[in-house]
C-alpha cells in the first residue's frame, strides 16, 4: 500500500518565523547542545524523570538517559560545585536551579569558586558552566520561591549573568553560553515559561553582549529585562495612545551590562525609567542609574525614574503580590513622571 | 570501617630516602616560611603543615600522575609532594608573578595545572564538590583516574562534607577523600564540635569503606592509601581515609594557641612523624646519621634556592589586575587536563 505524503510547501524565505514557548525554546536549545557535543550534561534537581520542576526537560531523559539527565539529590552546593569540578575537567555542564531562593545553598560554590578560580589561579582554570536558574514572581509563591536575585549575581565579576526576556533569547543564549570558556548564569523569569513568540534562528544567532531595542521611540527610554519586559512593552503601548513615543530597550546581560546601548538610548530621549524586579535598594536598577549619570549626565532632561519590586519580602495574597511587584500601570506612571505630566 | 592494619610495604634503602625527604623538604619549607613571615616577605594568612608531614608525603605516593588533587588552605605540603616546584610555591607566597599564581593565591590558593593539582580552597569544605564533579568527569568519559581530596576534622561539619560524600556514593564516583583529623577546627577541639569524634565512622552513613589509620606513621598513611587508591581505580567507587594527626605549630601565625594545653602539644611531638620513622628505620640500617644528614642538606639546598628564587621574583604589572576575571578572548585553553 501506497501512502501518499503530501508534499511540503517550501518556506518562502519571507515566511513568518517559527513561534514556540518560552519553556520549548529551553529544551531544544538544549537538546541541540546535547547532540553536538557530548561533553554538555544537564543536572539539577528533577530535571529527570519528573521532567523538570517547570517541565523544560521534559522528555529529554528518554532520549539521553540518566548519565547526561541526571536528577540530583537536594544538595544545591554539592551538586553546583560538582558542575564546577566537571567543567574544570573537561565536561560542559547545564545545571539547573529550580527557583533562585535555593541559589543561596549554593552561592559559596558560585562565589568562591566559580567566579573566583581563574583569577585566583592565575589564570590557571577557566570553569565553563552554565548555570539556569528560575527567578521571579508573580504565581503567589511567597517569599521563599518568589525573588529577583539575578542583579545581586550581577555583583560579581569572574561570572556573566544572562536575563532572556524573549522566546528568541530564552533558547538562543544557551549555545553562547556553553561556548563561553567562563561561567555563565541563565535567569529564567518562570512567568515566561507559558508565553510564545518567535523561536530562535539558528541562522541567526543571538550573543551575550548587546542589549536590544524591542520598540524604537524617540521620547522616553524605557529600560528593563527578563519578566518586565512584556509590562514594559504593554506600558509603551499604553504611553503611544496618549502620544508618548517610548523606547523599550531589553538589557539582555545583567554583567556584563551594555553600557553604549544604554546611553545611546537615552542621548537619544533624554528621559529615562528603570524597570526592575528586584528591590530598589543596591539593585540593578540602582547600577543602571549610576551608570546613566556616569555616562549620560548631560543628556538627561529629568531625573531617572526607578520602578522596582517594593521592598518587602514577596507576600502570598494575590493581591497584596501584585501590589509589591512592577507593573504597567506603574510604569506608565513613571514614564509620564519623566516627561514632566503626571498629575 | 577498617582499622588500619594494613601491611606496611615491604621498605627499601631508596624508599626510605624518599619518604624521609620528602617530610624534610616539607618541615624545611615551612620553618622557613615561618621565618619569612615573621621578616614580612611573607604576609596574609599562613597555615603551617609541621606535624602533618606523614599524611600528605605517604598519602600522595598512592597517586598516579594522571589523578587529580583538591586541597585545603594548609596546602603547601600537599603542592610539595604532587610535585609543585618549591620555587614556584614560595614566590606564590611571596607574592611575585613567577609564583603557580602569578602571586594572585597566596599562600591558602595553590594552584597548579601540570600537576593536576586543583587548588588550596579556603573555604572549608569548598573543594569537596569540586572534588566530586571532577571525578563525575572522569567518569563520564571514561576516564581511569582519582580524585583525591584532602579535608580537615573541621570540614567534616559542613553541609558541604555530607552533600559530596553522599553524591559521590551515590553516584559511585571515583573520590578519594582523605581526611587530616588533626583534632582542632582552627582553636575548637573536636570533641566540642562534633557528635561522632571517629571521623571514619561518617562514611559508613554514605555506605562508604574507611579506614582510620595513624597519621604520623608514613608506611601505615602510604599503605592504607594504596590500598584505598587503588579500590577507587578499580571502580569501587569513593573511599574514605581518615589520618589522625596533630598541628605542631598555632593555626595560623595570628594565634597564641590558648586552647590547648602545652602538655598535649609535647606529647604529640614525641610522635613527631620525622623521628618515628627514624625510630622504626633504625633496625633496617637504611637510614644512618649520615644519611640523615646528607637529606637534610638536600632539603636545606631546595629551600635555599627557592627562597633566593622567590627574593628575584618580580611583581606583576598592575595593569594586568583585572587580566583572567574572564578567561582571554582569543579563547585561552583547552580545559580538560
Amino acid at each position: 500500500m501506497t501512502v501518499a505524503t503530501p508534499q511540503r510547501t517550501p518556506a518562502a524565505p519571507e515566511a513568518e518565523p517559527r513561534t514556540t514557548t518560552y519553556r520549548d525554546a529551553v529544551r531544544e536549545a538544549i537538546r541541540s547542545a546535547m547532540r553536538a557535543d557530548e561533553r554538555v550534561f544537564l543536572m539539577g534537581e528533577d530535571v529527570g524523570r519528573y521532567g523538570g520542576c517547570y517541565a523544560v526537560s521534559m522528555g529529554l531523559l528518554d532520549e539521553f538517559g540518566e548519565e547526561r539527565i541526571r536528577d540530583t539529590p537536594l544538595s544545591e552546593s554539592a551538586f553546583v560545585g560538582a558542575g564546577i569540578g566537571a567543567a574544570m575537567n573537561g565536561m560542559r555542564p547545564i545545571v539547573e536551579i529550580m527557583t533562585v531562593n535555593f541559589s543561596l545553598l549554593a552561592l559559596d560554590q558560585i562565589l568562591n569558586n566559580a567566579a573566583t578560580i581563574l583569577h585566583m589561579s592565575g589564570g590557571l582554570f577557566n570553569v565553563p558552566i552554565v548555570i539556569r536558574i528560575a527567578t521571579g514572581g508573580g504565581r503567589q509563591l511567597a517569599a521563599q520561591h518568589s525573588h529577583s536575585l539575578e542583579g545581586w549575581y550581577a555583583h560579581i565579576p569572574g561570572i556573566k549573568v544572562a536575563a532572556p526576556g524573549t522566546v528568541e533569547d530564552a533558547g538562543g543564549m544557551l549555545a553562547p553560553a556553553l561556548a563561553d570558556p567562563d561561567p555563565v548564569l541563565i535567569f529564567e523569569n518562570a512567568l515566561l515559561y507559558n508565553g510564545s513568540g518567535p523561536a530562535p534562528d539558528p541562522e541567526h544567532p543571538v550573543d551575550l553582549v548587546h542589549a536590544a531595542v524591542r520598540r524604537p521611540g524617540t521620547d522616553v527610554s524605557l529600560l528593563t529585562y527578563g519578566g518586565s519586559l512584556h509590562k514594559t512593552l504593554d506600558a509603551a503601548e499604553a504611553l503611544a495612545a496618549e502620544g508618548i513615543d517610548a523606547e523599550v530597550v531589553d538589557l539582555r546581560m545583567l554583567r556584563p551590562l551594555d553600557d553604549a546601548a544604554i546611553v545611546a538610548s537615552v542621548a537619544k530621549t533624554h528621559r529615562v525609567v528603570i524597570v526592575d524586579e528586584g528591590w530598589r535598594s543596591g539593585g540593578i536598577s540602582a547600577e543602571v542609574s549610576a551608570r546613566i549619570a556616569e555616562g549620560a549626565f548631560f543628556e538627561l532632561e529629568a531625573p531617572p525614574e526607578r520602578v522596582c519590586s517594593a521592598e518587602v519580602p514577596l507576600p502570598y495574597a494575590k493581591h497584596m503580590e501584585a501590589a509589591a511587584l512592577p507593573s504597567s500601570e506603574r510604569i506608565v506612571e513613571a514614564a509620564r513622571k519623566a516627561l514632566g505630566r503626571h498629575g | 570501617m577498617n582499622a588500619s592494619r594494613e601491611p606496611t610495604p615491604e621498605l627499601t634503602r631508596e624508599h626510605a630516602h624518599e619518604l624521609l625527604l620528602d617530610m624534610l623538604r616539607v618541615r624545611r619549607m615551612e620553618e622557613t616560611c615561618a621565618e619569612l613571615y615573621q621578616a614580612t616577605k611573607i604576609r596574609g594568612f599562613l597555615h603551617l603543615y609541621i606535624g602533618e608531614e606523614a599524611v600528605a608525603v605517604g598519602a600522595m605516593r598512592a597517586l598516579t600522575a594522571e589523578d587529580a588533587v583538591v586541597a585545603t588552605y594548609r596546602e603547601h605540603g600537599h603542592a610539595l609532594i604532587r610535585g609543585v616546584p618549591m620555587e614556584s610555591i614560595l614566590a606564590e607566597m611571596y607574592g611575585k608573578q613567577e609564583g603557580c599564581c602569578r602571586g594572585r593565591g597566596g599562600s591558602m590558593h595553590l594552584f597548579d595545572a601540570e600537576t593536576r593539582f586543583y587548588g588550596g580552597n579556603a573555604i572549608v569544605a569548598g573543594g569537596l564538590p569540586l572534588a566530586v564533579g571532577l571525578a563525575l568527569a572522569d567518569k563520564l568519559q571514561g576516564r581511569k583516574r582519582v580524585t583525591a581530596c584532602f579535608f580537615g576534622d573541621g570540614a567534616t561539619a559542613e553541609g558541604e562534607f555530607h552533600e559530596s560524600m553522599n553524591l559521590a556514593a551515590l553516584w559511585d564516583l571515583p573520590v578519594l577523600f582523605l581526611c587530616e583529623n588533626n583534632l582542632y577546627g582552627m582553636g575548637t577541639a573536636i570533641e566540642r564540635s562534633q557528635s561522632e569524634t571517629h571521623l571514619a565512622l561518617r562514611a559508613g552513613a554514605y555506605r562508604m569503606p574507611a579506614w582510620d589509620v595513624d597519621g604520623m606513621d608514613v608506611l601505615a598513611t602510604e599503605a592504607t592509601t594504596r590500598r584505598a587508591a587503588e579500590a577507587v581505580r578499580e571502580g569501587g567507587g569513593p573511599h574514605f581515609v581518615e589520618y589522625r594527626t596533630y598541628r605542631f605549630r598555632a593555626h595560623s601565625m595570628f594565634d597564641p594557641e590558648l586552647y590547648r594545653d602545652r602538655a598535649e602539644v609535647a606529647a604529640w611531638k614525641e610522635r613527631d612523624p620525622i623521628e618515628l620513622f627514624r625510630a622504626r628505620t633504625a633496625d633496617s640500617g637504611y637510614v644512618t646519621d649520615e644519611d640523615l644528614a646528607d637529606l637534610e642538606a638536600l632539603a636545606a639546598e631546595e629551600v635555599e634556592r627557592a627562597v633566593a628564587f622567590a627574593e628575584a621574583g618580580t611583581w606583576e604589572d598592575v595593569a594586568e589586575l583585572e587580566r583572567f576575571v574572564y578567561s582571554d578572548p582569543e579563547g585561552t585553553r583547552e580545559v580538560a587536563r
